[in-house]
């Protein structure tokens, strides 16, 4: 069965799906397909919110209505934009270790983590030094805070195989309290009484883009999500991630040095993520406070999945919560509700989008997400797994 | 002097401790059932908020802590149908089935809570306690550890059950085979499906429960998100346990201990920042896993769904 397992990942059924990042086409009735699959949820959990609405005397119209107005109408489109920033960043580095079937669930420590270096460290430097500079090394200390604080699950899982989940999640815990520390301690701006950084001024903040409100950030979040796409489908890289997600075993026959490339794949997650956190204090917030935690990454995982893994097909996706998010801060106020309601329709989605694939292709054995080929190959090394022990 | 000052903190961890650990309790027993039989829950902190939620809502209307406790075992029974259907049953991802439940627990439980109680918080009084004859009279730590409600009893009671389930009956042997190896329970006639769908229905009501307590006993009142993670720190717990019972208490009482000892060492008057003291478990174990690389101990087909005859 193993001869079995490493043929199928390499086979060039497994190619063509990594040079496309989705399956490959066969005419309209798969389009169709894709489109049920990825639009098919978010429709029906807009619906199913719709009657939630209703069951608690809402009016569902007027809430949907006032999302649009508070999301895309006028200008506010722009506030989504710059509210979709630090998701597609997060996303972006969510997709990279996903598709190494690695699960980095320790996304809140590495953005608050980044968050908290920016917002401490910013007020002083960028008085010092030149915008652009300063901007630049925020950019970059985040990052490294965000890339560091993937290292020790890295090494252990590289070194150990220690499941990853619990490490991340742990180490997770230790960056938000390290954050709250920093924050409470030498970042504190001693001048307000509630515990939160200085402020960062204005006119040192990332610029907006002539014409409009939205700062660069987006930009440099649209360009990370580009690269991304395009290490994960035209570089070695993203194939050796692919075959290392689908089937380690195979991984390793075809040369691949395991370790590095999970180490790899988790600094590269972690960066992104603390990228994240530069863009969205650079470019709206200006400053943190204490036990802030917007814990964007538990909503953007979704999205992940619904894009299958896809780094460009999670755009549209992101843009649609944005708009969903910013619009609906407007109208959980109007119709008089908690925004955490919002988690219902996110919650919805993800049940929808499961029980979606699960009538597309009853033996998927919930794996679709993954390319055909690499579903297969995926197959086997769950076998691997099973008989190995 | 000083010795009032140990004994008032030494009560205050001890009780505290207990206070804390007994929700890690229930939801790492739970989770620690449902790892044996190869399911992975990710929803345990939706799952305790549901329990929390309906818990509070059943003490609260019925004026009755038993029958508080009950509804919080159904609320997370009910939560948990969806991963018996979804991920037992369908055999879908258990990792985003586990979030989009921890999600909806999340909003749901929030929404709820604001269209019942709207901004306040109504309260509940105070449990009864049943001393232990003898034992409640030692000095110092007898009061604060053996004058507990009745659901603390019954709950290390469920954990020494839970412990001989695993090791001595037939049941016990089917769940661990559905974990360890699912094709020869189903070779030897007993429905994986089945086994998985009892313990992951176990899970929920436990999580349930655990959420129960910290709303009924633990706060007296429910507020969203009042589980801050603790249904994470529960999955750690049960991984670290490596599905052994009795270690699932030592740990809970550890996290539970290192979650209330800033309130005891507020009390002593020594000023220690609440963020240092939560980071101090994960730290510990951080610390331990890399000193000691020990692999915590996984069903090995945890998280794969079973399929009869998939190959």
């Amino acid at each position: 069965m193993t001869d079995v397992t490493t043929e199928t990942a390499l086979s060039p059924e497994t190619r063509v799906p990594t040079e496309r990042g989705m399956p490959p086409r066969r005419g309209v009735t798969d389009a169709l397909d894709v489109v049920v699959r990825s639009i098919g949820p978010v429709v029906l959990a807009l619906a199913a919110g719709a009657i939630l609405l209703l069951a608690l005397g809402r009016d569902p119209i007027a809430f949907y209505s006032n999302v649009w107005k508070g999301g895309i109408q006028l200008t506010a489109w722009q506030d989504s934009a710059m509210r979709a920033a630090p998701l597609l960043l997060i996303a972006a580095g969510l997709t990279v270790v996903f598709r190494a079937n690695i699960w980095n669930l320790g996304y809140n420590g590495q953005f608050l983590l980044g968050a908290a270096l920016v917002s401490g460290l910013g007020p002083s430097l960028v008085g010092d030094t030149a915008r652009w500079t300063a901007l630049v090394v925020l950019f970059l200390v985040a990052g490294a805070a965000g890339a560091a604080w993937t290292l020790v699950p890295a090494l252990l899982k590289a070194r150990y195989e220690t499941n990853e989940i619990i490490t991340t999640l742990m180490m997770s815990f230790i960056g938000v309290g390290i954050a709250n520390i920093l924050i409470k301690g030498p970042f504190q701006d001693t001048s307000v009484n509630i515990p939160q950084t200085r402020v960062l001024p204005l006119d040192k903040m990332l610029p907006a883009i002539p014409g409009t409100r939205i700062h660069v950030g987006v930009l440099v979040a649209v360009a990370a999500v580009l690269i991304v796409h395009f290490v994960l489908t035209r570089t070695s890289f993203g194939l050796r991630l692919q075959v290392l997600g689908a089937n380690p075993r195979a991984a390793r026959h075809m040369g691949v040095k395991v370790p590095r490339l999970i180490v790899m794949s988790f600094l590269v997650s972690g960066l992104l993520i603390g990228m994240a956190a530069a863009t969205d204090i650079l470019g709206i917030w200006g400053y943190v406070r204490a036990n802030w935690n917007p814990a964007y990454g538990d909503t953007v995982i979704p999205f992940v999945f619904l894009a299958r893994l896809n780094a460009l097909a999670v755009v549209p996706f992101v843009a649609f919560y944005a708009v969903l998010s910013t619009g609906g801060d407007l109208a959980t106020q109007q119709a008089n509700l908690p925004t955490d309601f919002l988690l219902v329709l996110v919650a919805l989605i993800l049940l929808f989008m499961t029980v979606i694939e699960y009538l597309g292709r009853r033996r998927s054995l919930g794996a679709s997400y993954l390319t055909p080929g690499l579903e297969q190959a995926l197959r086997h090394s769950r076998r691997r797994r099973k008989t190995s022990r | 002097m000083s010795e009032l000052l140990t004994r008032t903190f030494l009560t205050a961890v001890i009780s505290g401790g207990l206070l804390a650990g007994i929700p890690l309790m229930f939801t790492a027993l739970g989770e620690t059932i449902s790892e044996r039989a190869g399911v992975l829950n990710i929803g345990l902190e939706g799952m305790m908020l549901v329990g929390a939620y309906v818990g509070f809502v059943g003490a609260y209307y019925s004026d009755s802590f038993w029958l508080g406790f009950l509804a919080g075992i159904g609320g997370g029974a009910l939560a948990s149908v969806f991963m018996v259907v979804l991920c037992v049953r369908l055999g879908l991802d258990q990792i985003v089935v586990g979030i989009a439940i921890t999600l909806a627990g999340e909003g749901i439980t929030s929404v709820l809570q604001d269209a019942q109680f709207g901004k306040s918080y109504p309260r509940l009084g105070a449990p009864s306690t049943l001393a232990i004859p003898g034992l409640s009279s030692i000095p110092v730590v007898g009061k604060s550890l053996f004058e507990q409600p009745l659901i603390v009893y019954l709950g290390i009671a469920a954990v020494a059950l839970t412990s001989w389930v695993f090791r001595k009956t037939n049941a016990g042997l089917n769940l661990r085979a559905a974990g360890e190896k699912p094709e020869a329970l189903d070779a030897a006639g007993v429905s994986v499906l089945a086994t998985r769908s009892y313990a992951a229905l176990c899970t929920g009501a436990l999580a349930g429960l655990g959420g129960a307590y910290l709303s009924i006993v633990g706060a007296g009142t429910f507020t969203p998100f009042m589980t801050q993670g603790q249904g994470f720190m529960a999955i750690v717990i049960a991984m670290l346990a490596r599905g052994k019972p009795l270690w699932v208490v030592c740990g809970s009482f550890l996290f539970g201990i290192s979650l209330s000892i800033a309130t005891a060492l507020q009390l002593a008057g020594i000023n220690v920042s609440t963020d240092v003291v939560n980071m101090l478990p994960f730290l510990a174990i951080m610390v331990a896993l890399v000193a000691f690389a020990r692999r915590s101990y996984l069903a090995p087909a945890l998280a794969i769904p079973y399929v009869r005859g998939a190959r």
